[in-house]
């Protein structure tokens, strides 16, 4: 028995080694060996569809394969914009109600007209919806039973082909856009600026509705949107109402990525819908790669785009790389022609412990650093430094850091009675609470240093962010010897006391004041945090009561303006200070829009609200960042939030994984970056030599053990022939 | 039989009704349509105008058992309870609410969860019944008592400390197995090896108490007497009629969990990256896809009924005694 064994375990072993060169690798040995990015995702996106998906994880996956208009500079600081698919930046005319053109200031300014003119050398990738027969007509357009039943995948189409990128296909975007069954985000933000797209979405959505009812396609081609105009297969102009400079911060987004007309036709045949096999998880794009498989229950794989057009590596002068402060290595490839990486794998795990050990072996290429990994991965040193363990430094494994322009807060709802409102003593009580909430703590105990503590609601990077004394929150803050000195705690009592709250009593009834804070933190492992958060209001005499409810609840608490206190973020859509203003906007008060809004605090502040309606549309100059330096002031004093951090991201590299250079605007940095696959091989073989010891034990103890154990049998058996049993 | 299997068919019917209305109740005791619809939208931009298109496209504007809009029979079926029940029961799940066709997701996941299942049911199985034997062979013996001991500290520590040890130890620090992933066919064997050996170890504890426990009843039976009277050795005593004794016991508590290999495990999986469908429920729970927990609910009740049939089934092929219907 024990040589079958044996011998079952050599060839298991053996056959184990044909796969491997190293018995642990989780990848396929060849491809280790190429330019092949090795990644991972936690959660599988739930879409992939450009016209929907809003979330980073999506955004991720499909900034490799769309292609909008626009795009930001790679290596450039402040993030500036570039053409993708233009031959130019987009021309802007600005027209009267009359449609005359009329100056960018003018008073009776009523649209704005952006052309976009496209590059002739875009092609999509190669896809079966763009084979067509000897009519001319689509091959796989209207497929029959016995057709569908061969298919499986997109692979299993025998032929594919490939076709110019036209206008119209920008234009076909705008429109699916416009379909409410699609379920568009931005759709009801851009009915209030694309001229005709509200008339044309209501009008397409019932079309929509009976061609479903039917069971016809919907193609999109044989309607049309008044403010969206196709010139020629190069020229699209959309006419906007009024003036949004920032709407060319959109055109870099998805939402306005290409749609040929031949895949959504094509998607939309039922038996295809029936295999998953869908626009929203087969996207057809011209970017640099194209998605070859997609499960996103385990794996999805992007491949480069055999028909991506001339792109460059970007070079930046010596006044650019000295403005952007870029690396001198990030620099070696300038003028090279992108991409670098020929294919990129993406696997599920769901855990963070496997994935970190995977990285330590050399099977991921980078990662991120979770709370259980950060102490073997970096050490802060006495003067708050953050650097890489010994470990880290020994695989020669490389730190990336950077603010993400982002803000977490704690929010006081304004329209509370207690916490809110706008007479002196609201604002005293608000300030002193400020003053109460150490972040520098938070950040030290809840995430290892990473974050910087905020001081208004503009994260850096983002044009209105100042740093050193101009940039201080004086109300939270002394400036004192080149540094920011958070106020005393005697401050924050002394304006607590002039709030009506001595001791954090109050006046009016000589009851202690309690304060309720809404949070979803529900268990054992939010319980130090909400201690925390509790020893901040304990500080000032204050009693804070937790409230933890389910996500559901904890929303519709601040929908409906019943949360007293509670703890918000923001990430950047686009790098303008408005799109972190318009959080504190009146018009965007989240009760007075019934729940639409997207000021959760409710605050309201009509000199604030006239001077963001000022700034919005303005240009960055140094008007604006006047203007922004006092609507800042003006929330500063008012305190309708505790300003809390902007998170630090930190990423580790492995030495042969370059040109990486954290970009927190732009989706489509793949491109760029470039994998030493013969380095990799090497260090993977390196670091994972089997430890064969154990093995050889392992079985030399079962072999032994079943001598004497063969014994006692015998011994046994004989026993019970005796009948000593 | 057969009658005995069409009864327990039709009983089943009232059984899964029950089920499906529990299920419906409890969801949406805890979510709102309008919870379901901001959870697949996102978290920006989520207008009423959005909420409500979502709602209408899925179905779940109509009202949960009631239609007091509606006249006659409609009151009742046209409701999303009827409508969404009668699709179940004709095994046809739908579409999540993220768009996905859940049947074919169904069909893909069960593999790999099969891939891990089955081979770690088979050879517990055949591991735990030869231990708990041969501890029955020196039952009373040192050996016994020392492995009783051990079987009590394997099942004493948590799952999860196993999969996280067997990971670092044998990935890590031995580099002898991925530490997670999984392919299809017999590439994967390289991702398997180490969660099959680790679920059949952390079974280890209770299984061999279990079965042991059941053929310890048998041991001092007077077939036993006879047959090593009839000169045959401990093993073919002990393999031979012991075990074919023990077996109706042994069969109420493994066939039943049979069907429900399909269904994986939450953590094995999870810590494996095995693409299974242990964690779909969960997934979908988090995701507020009720499309998907109502079908997983579903599925789970049908595949528990058929367990139970099946050993039923099974009492009748290991004890001639047994007459299903009569």
């Amino acid at each position: 028995m024990n040589r079958y064994f044996f011998k079952i375990l050599l060839l298991l072993l053996i056959s184990i080694n044909v796969y491997a060169d190293v018995w642990n690798s989780p990848q396929d040995s060849k491809k280790a060996k190429e330019e092949v990015l090795f990644s991972s995702f936690s959660i599988p996106p739930k879409r992939l569809d450009p016209v929907v998906s809003y979330s980073s994880n999506e955004w991720a996956i499909m900034g490799q394969i769309y292609e909008p208009p626009l795009q930001y500079n790679y290596l450039k600081r402040p993030y500036a914009l570039e053409p993708l698919t233009l031959t130019q930046m987009p021309t802007i005319r600005y027209l009267d109600s009359k449609g005359d053109e009329v100056e960018e200031g003018d008073k009776n300014l009523s649209f704005s007209e952006y052309t976009l003119t496209l590059r002739d050398d875009i092609n999509y990738q190669n896809h079966p919806s763009f084979v067509k027969n000897e009519k001319g007509e689509l091959l796989y357009g209207a497929l029959s039973n016995d057709e569908l039943e061969k298919i499986k995948t997109l692979d299993d189409f025998e032929k594919t082909a490939s076709r110019k990128l036209k206008a119209e296909d920008y234009a076909y975007a705008i429109k699916r856009m416009a379909v409410r069954q699609n379920h568009s985000p931005v759709l009801d933000m851009f009915q209030e600026y694309i001229v005709g797209l509200e008339k044309f979405s209501k009008e397409i959505t019932a079309i929509a509705k009976e061609k479903k009812v039917k069971n016809e396609p919907l193609d999109l081609r044989t309607y049309n949107i008044e403010g969206v105009t196709v010139e020629n297969d190069h020229t699209l102009k959309i006419k906007l109402k009024g003036l949004y400079p920032q709407f060319s911060y959109w055109l870099t987004m998805n939402f306005f990525a290409p749609i040929p007309w031949e895949a959504d036709l094509f998607y939309q045949q039922q038996g295809l819908v029936e295999k998953n096999l869908t626009l929203r998880w087969f996207p057809v794009g011209t970017g640099a790669y194209y998605l070859a498989e997609n499960n996103p229950n385990k794996q999805m794989r992007l491949v480069v785009n055999p028909n991506y057009h001339t792109e460059y590596y970007p070079t930046l002068s010596q006044e650019e790389v000295e403005k952007s402060n870029v690396p001198k290595e990030l620099l070696k490839d300038s003028g090279k022609k992108l991409p670098f990486i020929k294919e990129v794998i993406y696997s599920l795990e769901k855990e963070s412990i496997p994935l970190w050990n995977k990285f330590l072996q050399g099977y991921y290429d980078a990662s991120g650093i979770s709370s259980e990994a950060f102490d073997q991965a970096v050490q802060i040193s006495s003067g708050g430094e953050m650097g890489l363990s010994e470990e880290m430094v020994k695989k020669s494994i490389v730190l990336k850091g950077s603010v993400e322009p982002s803000i977490s807060y704690l929010a006081f709802n304004m329209v509370d009675p207690v916490v809110g409102g706008y007479s002196k003593e609201a604002k005293k009580l608000r300030q002193a609470i400020s003053i109460a909430q150490n972040e520098e703590e938070y950040i030290s105990i809840f995430r290892n240093e990473r974050g910087l503590p905020a001081q208004g609601p503009i994260p850096p990077g983002i044009f209105g962010y100042e740093e050193g004394e101009a940039g201080t929150n004086k109300v939270v803050y002394d400036w004192k010897e080149g540094k920011r000195v958070r106020k005393s705690l005697e401050v924050a009592k002394q304006l607590l006391s002039e709030a009506g709250y001595p001791n954090g009593v109050s006046k009016k009834t000589g009851k202690p004041l309690v304060l309720y804070y809404d949070t979803t933190g529900i268990g054992p492992d939010n319980k130090s945090l909400m201690d925390w958060r509790r020893k901040q209001f304990d500080k000032l005499g204050i009693q804070l009561v937790i409230r933890s409810s389910d996500y559901n609840r904890f929303q519709d608490k601040v929908r409906k303006g019943k949360a007293q206190l509670f703890s918000w973020g923001w990430n950047a859509d686009y790098p303008d200070p408005e799109n972190f203003l318009f959080l504190l906007y009146g018009g965007n008060a989240i009760v007075k829009t019934n729940g639409a809004g997207i000021n959760s605090s409710n605050y309201q502040n009509p000199k604030f609200d006239k001077l963001f309606e000022e700034i919005k549309t303005m240009k960055n100059s140094p008007l604006r960042l006047e203007k922004i330096r006092e609507m800042i002031k003006i929330v500063q004093e008012d305190a309708p939030w505790v300003w809390g951090f902007h998170p630090k991201s930190l990423a580790l590299t492995h030495k042969w994984f370059s040109n990486v250079l954290p970009h927190a605007m732009a989706n489509n940095t793949l491109k760029y970056k470039r994998i030493d696959a013969k380095l990799r091989a090497e260090k993977q073989e390196e670091w994972n030599q089997p430890v064969v010891l154990p093995l050889v034990l392992l079985l030399l103890f079962m072999v032994l053990a079943s001598y004497p154990l063969y014994r006692a049998y015998q011994g046994r058996q004989r026993a019970v022939i005796k009948g000593d049993d | 039989m057969l009658s005995y299997i069409i009864k327990r068919i039709l009983y089943a019917i009232p059984i899964l009704i029950g089920v499906n209305l529990i299920t419906f109740m409890l969801f949406f005791m805890v979510n709102t349509p309008d919870d379901m619809a901001r959870a697949q939208l996102g978290a920006k931009q989520v207008t009423p105008e959005l909420i409500q298109s979502w709602k209408e496209e899925k179905g779940y504007d109509k009202p949960l058992f009631l239609n007091q809009k509606a006249e006659g029979i409609e009151v009742v079926t046209d409701t999303l309870f009827v409508k969404e029940s009668l699709k179940l029961f004709s095994f046809n799940f739908g579409f999540s609410d993220a768009n996905r066709d859940i049947g074919s997701d169904i069909k893909e996941r069960m593999v790999p969860s099969l891939a891990i299942a089955l081979p770690t049911f088979i050879i517990a199985l055949i591991t735990n019944i030869s231990l708990a034997l041969l501890l029955v062979l020196f039952r009373g013996s040192t050996l016994d008592t020392s492995m009783m001991i051990v079987a009590v500290m394997i099942m004493s520590v948590s799952g999860l400390f196993y999969i996280i040890a067997g990971q670092v130890l044998f990935s890590k620090v031995w580099h002898w197995v991925p530490i997670s992933g999984y392919e299809s066919g017999w590439a994967g064997l390289k991702f398997i090896i180490l969660p099959v050996m680790i679920g059949v170890f952390a079974g280890i504890g209770s299984g061999v108490r279990w079965y042991r426990s059941i053929f310890l009843e048998q041991i001092n039976q007077d077939y036993v007497r006879t047959a090593r009277a009839k000169g045959l050795s401990e093993l073919r005593v002990l393999f031979g009629h012991v075990l074919r004794n023990g077996m109706l016991p042994i069969l109420t508590g493994v066939v039943v969990v049979i069907p429900q290999l399909f269904m994986g495990s939450l953590i094995m999986e999870s810590f494996f990256g095995i693409p299974g469908l242990g964690s779909y429920t969960i997934d979908a729970i988090n995701a507020q896809d009720f499309a998907i927990v109502k079908a997983m609910v579903f599925l789970g009740s049908v595949l528990y009924i058929v367990g139970l049939i099946l050993t039923d089934i099974s009492y009748t092929l290991f004890d001639p005694r047994v007459k299903l219907g009569s």
